[in-house]
């Protein structure tokens, strides 16, 4: 048992990510991709810019994953890898990276559920080899630099003090 | 579990408030929503029923800005209070950083506080986290009513202390905010802690500051 935790990644961490789903935008002909994690932060984005409020958007997509993992298990399975949600122009597939985060692909119809689908399965295999990586290797817990703390402090005060 | 990325230089932190329905969580949130500056926080979501009760979550984002070259968030949750959405509090409970059990300090919500107390420690154990190592402060809200419980009960119910086993926490500490109070004692050859409390009239805004200050201050330090 333990307190809170905290992750992190890297600039070259971060490089191979974008690469990644630079690669799968390209052949997939999707517009664009998001990696949620499973806490509701938003990790990485790539492609044409939301429109939308993308904080809260990662934050309802950790949502919609986590309340479909509990209809999986309601059914008997350990849980649904992906799942489609379909608009009329716009849709969105997700699909789960090495139970850490969430690929979120967002496409029109440019492109089709096939296509995505095929090339999705690419990549989170190549996510999962980056994210699991960082999660063993990072034994060691970051820490911020010396002040941070006193500059935080006061920023919560400046920010909470009505 | 805060999230620190080095590439783009963020910091995010997960806050939850926890506790009884009905108790005044969202109303805290909103209450943030309303006094913060636009330009510091974002959309308030709040997956609520058609009677205006949390049905999975409130979430507001809250930015402290750039500090030492991190752009710095909290991401503050409320959670349902009705029994029957457990499955919901547990999902939000996920990569906690720090935690707010906003108690109704009404009388006859003593059992409800209870519940919802033991509630939380269960399932944050069922995510492997321990809360008294967490982040952690008691908010008693609802003080302006009359039937409110007074504080010496309140405290003795929900927020006894637990033991303290490591030595080097083993040391007297005076609660800053109520004279003569302990927040770290000795008793009968054993340590205890309790966590901060806090008094809060949630629909006016009083003491919904120095909560989330409280609580945000420890879950940065454990960064530092
Ligand atoms: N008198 C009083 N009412 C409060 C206070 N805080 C919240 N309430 C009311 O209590 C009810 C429930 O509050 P809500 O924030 O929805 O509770 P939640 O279920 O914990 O999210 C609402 O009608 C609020 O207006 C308070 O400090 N005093
Ligand atoms: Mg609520």
């Amino acid at each position: 048992m333990h307190g809170a935790s905290s992750w992190s990644f890297g600039e070259r961490e971060a490089q191979r990510i974008t690469e990644i789903l630079r690669g799968l935008l390209r052949e997939s002909g999707a517009r664009s991709a998001l990696l949620v994690d499973r806490t509701g932060q938003l990790v990485a984005q790539t492609g044409e810019a939301p429109t939308f409020d993308a904080t809260a958007f990662a934050s309802l997509t950790a949502a919609d994953f986590s309340a479909n993992d509990q209809l999986a298990r309601m059914l008997g399975e350990q849980e649904f890898g992906a799942l489609f949600h379909q608009g009329e122009r716009e849709s969105m597939y997700l699909a789960d990276v090495a139970r850490r985060v969430i690929l979120v692909v967002l496409f029109d119809n440019r492109t089709t559920l096939g296509l995505v689908k095929l090339r999705v399965r690419g990549t989170v295999g190549a996510l999962a080899e980056v994210f699991t990586s960082m999660f063993t290797s990072g034994a060691e817990p970051p820490r911020m630099a010396d002040g941070f703390v006193g500059e935080a402090e006061d920023e919560i005060d400046r920010l909470f003090g009505e | 579990m805060s999230m620190i990325n080095y590439a783009s230089r963020e910091i995010n932190c997960k806050l939850v408030y926890y506790g009884p329905g009905l108790g005044g969580k969202t109303t805290n949130l909103e209450y943030v929503y309303q006094k913060v500056a636009p330009a510091s926080r974002g959309k308030m979501i709040s997956l609520a029923t058609e009677t205006e009760r949390t049905l999975f979550f409130d979430f507001l984002p809250v930015d402290l800005g750039t500090i030492r070259g991190f752009k710095t968030r909290f991401h503050l949750y409320t959670v349902p209070g009705q029994v029957y959405y457990n499955a919901s509090r547990k999902l939000i409970l996920k990569g906690v950083d720090g935690v707010v059990f906003v108690a109704d300090s009404q009388l006859e919500r003593m059992e409800a506080n209870v519940e919802a107390m033991q509630n939380l420690y269960d399932n944050l154990a069922e995510h492997g986290y321990d809360l008294t190592r967490l982040p952690f402060v008691v908010q008693y809200n609802k003080r302006d009513l009359p039937n409110a419980a007074p504080l010496a009960e309140l405290q003795q119910t929900l927020n006894p202390g637990w033991p303290v086993l490591e030595a080097a926490r083993q040391r007297q500490t005076p609660d800053p905010l109520h004279p003569g109070e302990l927040l770290v004692w000795q008793a009968d050859g054993q340590w205890f802690e309790r966590a901060p409390y806090y008094e809060a009239v949630a629909l006016t805004g009083e003491g919904v500051f120095d909560t989330l200050k409280a609580v945000s201050k420890v879950v940065l330090k454990a960064l530092g």
